[in-house]
């Protein structure tokens, strides 16, 4: 295998028909694998725990020339900036970073969202200072829901290295064009060694085409870069208030026309487990995994417990999981976060928020063992609010 | 936590190896056609603090990730991890299931205080004490074959993998072929075993007679 003799393929090809061999690896290096046939022209990174890994081996692909531009930028808002400069010139970006990592870039991510930049990030959450903590949870996805990006969220390695593999093709539709963030539990994905199918053959992703982007792409002999150079801010009047708010209009609603391109790509929204139960659990991310394991404990007790997973949170399916409640009689919602993010999401779109059992919720690095969210099932009201 | 998946949770010192262990016994799982999924305690690594992996091996699609709370084995890489407290989980045997095993790796075997024999014995736990390091300095030539001769004490007492498949696991660490990812402290072990040996093949080769005898030594510790 060589990276200089690589077939470029669609991503369906690549998702959907590319030979692939199943290896025992852990989500950083499924990291690698993905980044590996993503014909990525430059990663920017600045090392952070759990996502340090994944940065270091994404650095391993440009050695062996697979990724043609990589450098380690001085802090996480120099990285972001850096990556924007990129997408902005019209390459193929990729980043990774984490818990008070992505705070520190924060700013940045508007920013992409708004100068409509497919940039490609993962994030391998991380749980929020103070006290310093460098274990998983993943309070940080609360804190991006409304910067604009399309936020998937990967239950185990197998998803992450896929949904990865889909985020460039979705996030550079001329109709979409913003950042796509993948998001997988920190350590509980990338530190987990597990079976993950690969692709094998010797193929990439079709390249970045900066003629398909709504903006035009940053070139300094040929004007107009004029929105970052000349802003609206610039001028006080009713013209660039309104430049403003249809501009920010404009992005939310680029969110959602990434759905069909997200559901040809990555199936339904959401995935279900036992749909006629009257009992179901809501879930994202590895809380899925704690919860189809408890499902499992529950049935060998004679309990029939259901599941709905949520793929996608930006856009998120509202319509498909009211649908999916609309018979349960109660729903539990666990979470690996203090604040309870996808619980707020999902009492926003169902009525009766009285059936809801809004936890068990573990944060500051524990796992949640299966038996708690038994315990939720069984009604212990010490396992949710 | 489903029955039907199998438990291990190793408890050592930094720098001893129980994260390597973890990944060489998941790794022949798989080789030998099972699921398997392996981690380690999420934290910094420090040279001598306490350190924790995790594997988990099963026929079945494993869910449930994270570490292990409720073992059915406990591999314990240092008696330091019982007699000074170095163990992220207090007492070293919290969460064992009922009828457990545990694995010492101790130069002597020592007595537990009244207390924990008296929860061990609740539990019907099988406690076996084994030489794992002084043998890996006889055989092996080097204390740092002790996870290897914990790997070997594992597969003596419980049979959970095949030593063909822990022989093709090590191949695929240490062999070369593969590039292993490690992070920083454990490259710097790895370059210091793989010094002891001129060759990937030598290094191999020590590693299996140290696991062959602890194997053949925890297996007559079953048996009587």
């Amino acid at each position: 295998m060589s990276a200089k003799n690589l077939k470029e393929v669609s991503t369906e090809y690549m998702l959907f028909k590319a030979e692939r061999e199943e290896q025992f690896m852990t989500g950083s290096e499924a990291v690698r694998e993905a980044i590996r046939r993503s014909n990525i022209d430059m990663s920017i990174v600045y090392p952070i725990t759990p996502q340090s890994e994944s940065s270091h081996l994404v650095g391993d692909l440009y050695a062996e020339g697979y990724v043609k531009e990589y450098l380690r930028g001085e802090n996480e808002f120099a990285v972001m900036s850096e990556v924007a400069g990129g997408a902005m010139a019209g390459i193929r970006m990729f980043t990774a970073t984490c818990g008070p990592g992505t705070l520190r870039a924060f700013e940045n991510f508007p920013m992409w969202s708004g100068a409509r930049l497919p940039i490609v990030i993962a994030f391998m959450t991380r749980a929020i200072n103070a006290p310093l903590s460098i274990q998983p949870d993943n309070i940080e996805m609360s804190m991006l829901l409304d910067t604009g990006m399309i936020m998937l969220h990967a239950e185990n390695a197998q998803e992450f290295y896929d949904m990865l593999l889909m985020s460039f093709s979705v996030a550079e539709r001329t109709s979409v064009h913003i950042p796509v963030g993948v998001f997988v539990d920190g350590f509980f994905v990338t530190h987990t060694r597990q079976k993950v199918k690969v692709v094998i053959e010797d193929v990439k992703l079709q390249g970045y085409d900066p003629a398909m982007s709504p903006t035009p792409t940053i070139d300094m002999e040929t004007p107009p870069f004029r929105y970052m150079k000349d802003p609206f801010v610039m001028k006080s009047n009713y013209v660039s208030y309104a430049a403003h708010a249809s501009w920010q209009q404009e992005c939310m609603a680029s969110i959602e026309r990434a759905r069909p391109y997200i559901k040809a790509l990555m199936g339904d929204f959401i995935e279900r487990e036992n749909p006629g139960a009257p009992i179901q659990i809501v879930a994202s991310g590895t809380a899925v995994s704690q919860s189809r394991a408890a499902i499992k404990m529950a049935e060998s007790e004679g309990i029939e417990v259901g599941l709905v997973k949520i793929k996608s949170i930006r856009p998120f399916p509202a319509e498909e999981v009211k649908k999916a409640l609309a018979t349960a009689q109660k729903i539990i919602v666990p979470e690996f976060n203090r604040v309870g993010w996808l619980a707020r999401e999902v009492a926003s779109v169902i009525p009766n928020n009285d059936r809801m059992v809004k936890g068990p919720r573990v944060f500051g690095g524990m796992t949640m063992p299966p038996d708690v969210i038994v315990k939720a099932i069984k009604g212990d009201t010490r396992c949710g609010v | 936590m489903s029955k039907k998946t199998l438990s291990i949770r190793m408890s050592g010192l930094g720098g001893q190896g129980a994260v390597t262990a973890a990944h060489i016994i998941g790794s022949a799982a798989v080789i030998d056609g099972k699921n398997a999924t392996v981690n380690p305690f999420f934290g910094a690594e420090k040279r001598l603090a306490p350190a924790e992996s995790y594997v988990r091996i099963s026929d079945e699609v494993i869910y449930d990730t994270g570490e292990i709370l409720y073992p059915d084995i406990i591999m314990v890489f240092h008696p330091d991890v019982i007699l000074s407290g170095k163990s992220y989980t207090m007492p070293f045997f919290a969460g064992l299931q009922q009828n457990g095993t545990i694995i010492v790796n101790s130069d002597f075997p020592f007595a537990f205080t009244e207390d924990e024999q008296a929860e061990l014995d609740a539990l019907n736990a099988k406690v076996y004490f084994l030489q794992a390091t002084l043998l890996a300095r006889e055989i092996g030539g080097t204390d740092l074959a002790t996870n290897i001769a914990m790997i070997g004490a594992l597969v003596g007492v419980t049979k959970v993998v095949s030593m063909d498949a822990v022989e093709e696991a090590l191949k695929e660490r240490f062999g070369g072929a593969a590039k292993f990812v490690a992070s920083a402290t454990t490259a710097v072990l790895d370059d210091a075993i793989k010094a002891k040996y001129a060759k990937a093949e030598k290094l191999i080769e020590a590693n299996m007679k140290v696991l062959t005898a602890v194997s053949a030594q925890a297996e007559s510790l079953v048996a009587a």
